[in-house]
C-alpha cells in the first residue's frame, strides 16, 4: 500500500458519487485518472485491504432487524456448533470470545418477527440456549479508521 | 408500509456485497437488473437521503490495516446514568460501535457495549482505562471480550441475491 492508496483508504469511507462515471470523479479528487482509481480499488478489495467497497445498508432503516447473540458453547463441542450456527444464512459475524459465553454472533433478518424463529432454530440445531441482546440504544460514531 | 419496495430490494440485493469495479458500476449493475440506470441511480439517492444507505465507500479491513487488536468492552451503568455517559463513550475516536442492551442477569449483568480498537492488546487496555476513567462511579463493573478468531464474516446480506432460491 502506498501514500496514494492510503489517501483513498482514509478519503473514501463515504462520499463514493452517484452518477454515471464515479470513478472518474474520484480520480479527480485524488489526481488519478479514473482507470487508475478503478485498478487500485479493486486491487485494495482484492488484496483484503478493503472487505468491501459500495453501499453500506442500515438494516433497520429498510425495516428489518439486527440482533447480537452469545451462546455458552461447551469447548469440546466449539467447532461443531459453529458450523451449525454459521450455517444459517441470518449469521452475518460470528466471532470467538475469550469468555464463558464464548460464542457471539449477529444475526440480521429482513423482517423483525424473523429474530426469535432463527434464534428457536439455532436453539434446536445445537441444543445450547442462546443469549439475545438486541440493541436498546445506540450511541452513535461512525469510525473512520486511519490507514 | 415497508420503507423500500420491491425494486429498491433488488438494487439492494445487487450492491450489498459491493459494486463492481467498472468505469460505470451503476450501470453495470441496473443491465443486470435490467432496469434503466437513471432509475438505480435515483433510487439510491434516495435511500442515501433517507438513511436506508449509511454511505457509498470504503469498508477497510482492521485487521489489515494494523488494527489486529480489538476488545469488545461491557459495562454495568446504572441506567440513569446512561442517557448522559453514552454518547461521550461512543465519541471516543477508537470507539466503533456503542450500544445499551439488555442485562440477562444471572449470566450477563452488562448494559453498555463498545467495541475498542488499538493496534495492539496493551493500547486495548489503556484505552478501556479511558472509558472506565470517563464512566466513573457510575460503572459497577466491567469486563473486556476479546476476540480469539473469526468464525464467519459476510457482512450483513440483507436481501436475497438475484436469482438465489427463495
Amino acid at each position: 500500500m502506498d501514500a496514494i492508496d492510503r489517501r483513498l483508504v482514509n478519503g473514501l469511507q463515504g462520499g463514493f458519487p452517484i452518477e454515471e462515471r464515479p470513478f472518474a470523479a474520484v480520480g479527480a479528487r485524488f489526481d488519478l485518472s479514473e482507470d487508475e482509481a478503478v485498478a487500485r480499488l479493486k486491487a485494495l478489495r482484492e488484496g483484503g485491504v478493503l472487505s468491501r467497497f459500495g453501499p453500506m445498508y442500515d438494516a433497520e432503516r429498510m425495516g428489518g432487524a439486527v440482533t447480537l447473540c452469545a451462546m455458552r458453547v461447551p469447548e469440546e463441542r466449539f467447532d461443531e456448533v459453529a458450523d451449525a450456527v454459521n450455517a444459517f444464512a441470518e449469521v452475518a459475524h460470528n466471532y470467538a470470545r475469550a469468555h464463558a459465553l464464548n460464542m457471539w454472533f449477529v444475526l440480521a433478518v429482513g423482517d423483525p418477527a424473523e429474530i426469535p424463529r432463527v434464534i428457536g432454530r439455532i436453539e434446536w440445531a445445537t441444543g445450547l440456549d442462546v443469549l439475545d441482546l438486541p440493541k436498546l440504544d445506540e450511541y452513535f460514531l461512525d469510525l473512520r479508521l486511519s490507514a | 408500509m415497508s420503507p423500500i419496495d420491491a425494486t429498491d430490494r433488488r438494487i439492494v440485493g445487487a450492491t450489498q456485497a459491493g459494486l463492481p469495479f467498472v468505469p460505470r458500476p451503476y450501470h453495470a449493475v441496473a443491465e443486470g437488473l435490467g432496469l434503466d440506470p437513471e432509475e438505480v441511480m435515483a433510487r439510491l439517492r434516495r435511500m442515501l437521503e433517507a438513511g436506508i444507505v449509511r454511505r457509498i465507500g470504503a469498508v477497510p479491513n482492521h485487521y489489515a490495516l494494523g488494527w489486529t487488536a480489538n476488545g469488545m468492552s461491557v459495562w454495568d451503568v446504572d441506567e440513569g446514568a446512561l442517557p448522559g455517559l453514552g454518547p461521550k463513550v461512543g465519541a471516543l475516536p477508537f470507539v466503533s460501535h456503542c450500544y445499551r442492551r439488555p442485562r440477562r442477569p444471572p449470566l450477563w449483568p452488562y448494559n453498555l457495549f463498545a467495541m475498542v480498537h488499538g493496534r495492539d492488546s496493551g493500547e486495548v487496555d489503556a484505552k478501556v482505562g479511558e472509558i472506565a476513567a470517563l464512566l466513573g462511579s457510575s460503572a459497577r463493573a466491567h469486563d473486556v471480550l476479546v476476540s480469539t478468531r473469526i468464525l464467519k464474516k459476510t457482512g450483513l446480506r440483507l436481501a436475497r441475491q438475484e436469482g438465489a432460491p427463495a
